[in-house]
């Protein structure tokens, strides 16, 4: 059951991809985040629920308000039982693409967050979790 | 089915984008825009993102296909209205949209068109 403070969305159509989108934004404004700062989370957010799609053959995210007592914040947890980044490194690097685009969706939304970690093992699927503060 | 209006306005063709586009539909502008290009003989393409609150990589990807499919066809894409916030953010992103020419608006955009046509090839007849 998805509340305002966590709700998992599923990742699996290019509708999807906008609902993901659509509530990163509400989550980012419900936190106060800047327009600038609401525009980066949810660009971040769509390039990873489109990778999720893409690479991952579809997941989910989880996505949860965060507050420090300091600061307020918005955390998305991106995971799928894909197949998995071989060299997450390499898959960082602007440019490199498996997928025919443009190689800038994993590096760029890392660019775009505060946090930002990947799991990833062949075999293993994927789990990407990225946030933005206020 | 749901579909972007393209709007012919003399040489040029002029897209307003106004929803959060999925990607399919953003496939299907691509080629619709590609296909109307050569129908109307279009010299010029404005796309208008003044609505766009995101643009992203896919999205990023569709802009430089279609001004690099303009092109082929003797065709210029200027892309207007682009909010400030979306700037910064691909900036960021890492995206550079080389080739395609930017306005503030769609009346600056149209001027800018006008301009690249007319001196691309004085004394052209249509």
């Amino acid at each position: 059951m998805n509340s305002l403070d966590r709700a998992v969305l599923p990742i699996r159509s290019s509708e999807d991809v906008v609902r993901v989108r659509q509530m990163a934004r509400e989550r980012a404004i419900a936190q106060g985040l800047s327009l600038v700062d609401q525009t980066k989370l949810v660009t971040a957010a769509s390039e990873l629920a489109r990778n999720t799609l893409e690479h991952g053959s579809g997941g989910e995210v989880e996505i949860v308000l965060l507050n420090d007592g300091i600061r307020k914040g918005v955390r998305l947890t991106f995971s799928d039982k894909g197949k998995g980044i071989p060299d997450i490194e390499q898959a960082l690097k602007d440019g490199f693409t498996t997928g025919g685009g443009l190689g800038l969706g994993l590096g760029g939304a890392r660019r775009l967050s505060n946090d930002f970690s990947i799991q990833s093992k062949p075999g293993e699927g994927t789990r990407i979790m990225m946030a933005r503060w206020r | 089915m749901e579909k972007i209006p393209i709007l012919k306005m003399g040489a040029f063709l002029l897209v307003t984008i106004q929803v959060d586009m999925h990607d399919r539909l953003a496939m299907q502008l691509q080629d619709d825009l590609t296909e109307r290009i050569v129908s109307a003989r279009a010299r010029g393409v404005l796309i208008d993102i003044s609505s766009l609150e995101v643009v992203d990589s896919f999205i990023g990807r569709m802009i430089s296909n279609i001004a690099a499919m303009a092109r082929v066809l003797d065709a210029e894409t200027v892309v207007v209205g682009m909010q400030p916030a979306v700037a910064i953010t691909l900036v960021e992103l890492g995206l550079s949209l080389e080739g395609v020419r930017t306005a503030l608006n769609v009346d600056k955009g149209m001027l800018l068109l006008q301009k690249r046509v007319a001196n691309a090839q004085p004394g052209r007849r249509r």
